[in-house]
């Protein structure tokens, strides 16, 4: 993956942090888009073994390089996952005109417990995506609930879900662990999504833009919290967001609020004075 | 003949307590008149578990309250408070 200066500051990451997502409206070129069109309805994508390296993955000139290396993308995935992260799989999701189902909100792959590392998730749109084609349902502050897999399609709807809609060209970076679902296609319009998981192959540490990293909207980002979350839960999120910054941040002592150091605080009971009566 | 048909509505609420607000919902249909599902629609049926009730729908399940698990006190998952509504409609 080329290298490029268009790295994500510390309050998008903050940003994705606490939302578990971040969207790039519009950055790939009509022209790519037309050509992704063509190429994802032939359905002729190469498959890929899990775990490639980007670099063998996708061969200079091929579509998906092509599509990895335009700044805006490139930039934003060094941010996230670092440098030469390894191609987990990739596929691409087509949903019929009137296509009468909706997938079950979901999380994808296994209950990922890591603290201190994730996955990303790629999802780009080649196509404008209106309200009526039912594109990608999102649940925002999701990402950290421990569920498996589909265990989650009882819930419908929840306050604050991001029904997408979008320009053509636009791109989603998810956390592996974003509850999400694609909605049910009511339009006369083939819709395309192509997805690619990333896996990490350096420590995602400090990988962005950290010059901002100690301006208070950095702490506003990391203490919103959503319209579905329940009031007792809510806290329990920011704390865990807590962590997770702490590692990303490599900064043991960060915290919102208190909510990290109140619960972990042992202040040393002082040795007890001798009796000299 | 008359017969009747289940319809079945899911609230999740902000807290424990039935007059707290919904924070998410799902409706299943026995009647097979409607279809709802995944991701149709940005506003719930009711503000709370009582507007359900208000508007004749009979609460037949709530969730129990149950104590976090020794060391999972801060691992968050389900949604806790969910509470199970029906209405019996002729067909």
């Amino acid at each position: 993956m080329p290298t490029t200066q268009q790295l994500l500051s510390s309050v998008e990451v903050a940003r994705f942090t606490a939302h578990g997502f971040l969207r790039l409206d519009g950055v790939v070129p009509p022209e790519m888009n037309e050509e992704a069109l063509e190429l994802f309805a032939a359905g002729t994508l190469p498959a890929v073994p899990y775990g490639t390296p980007v670099q063998k993955a996708f061969p200079e000139g091929s579509f998906a390089r092509r599509l990895l290396g335009l700044p805006a993308v490139a930039g934003a995935l060094e941010s996230l996952v670092g440098p030469d992260p390894a191609v987990d799989h990739h596929f691409v999701h087509t949903r019929l005109p009137h296509e009468g189902s909706a997938q079950p909100l979901h999380a994808d792959a296994l209950i990922d417990v890591r603290a201190d590392a994730f996955d990303v998730q790629l999802m780009y749109y080649p196509q404008e995506v209106t309200a009526g084609m039912g594109g990608t349902l999102v649940v925002p502050g999701s990402h950290l609930r421990r569920t498996n897999e589909s265990d989650t399609g009882r819930y419908q709807n929840l306050r604050g879900q991001t029904r997408l809609t979008c320009p053509a060209g636009t791109v989603l970076l998810l956390h592996h662990g974003i509850w999400h679902g694609g909605r049910r296609n009511d339009s006369d319009t083939v819709r395309h999504m192509y997805k690619i998981r990333f896996n990490p192959s350096v420590p995602q540490v400090r990988l962005w833009d950290t010059r901002d990293a100690d301006s208070p909207a950095v702490l506003e980002e990391l203490r919103r919290t959503f319209p579905w979350y329940e009031q007792a839960t809510a806290r329990l999120e920011i704390h865990n967001r807590i962590l997770l910054w702490r590692a990303l941040s490599a900064d043991p002592g960060f915290d919102v609020d208190h909510w990290a150091t109140r619960i972990t605080n042992r202040p040393a009971a002082p040795a007890s004075p001798r009796s000299t009566a | 003949m008359t017969t009747t048909r289940q319809q079945v509505l899911v609230l999740y609420l902000d807290t424990s307590a039935l007059d707290s607000k919904v924070v998410g919902w799902a409706r299943y249909d026995g009647t097979g008149s409607t279809r709802p599902t995944t991701g149709d629609s940005d506003e719930p049926p009711y503000e709370t578990g009582v507007g359900a009730l208000e508007d004749g729908w009979r609460l037949f399940q709530a969730a129990p309250l149950v104590p976090p698990y020794p060391g999972a006190e801060h691992t968050t998952s389900f949604l806790k408070h969910e509470f199970f509504f029906e209405k019996l409609v002729a067909q």
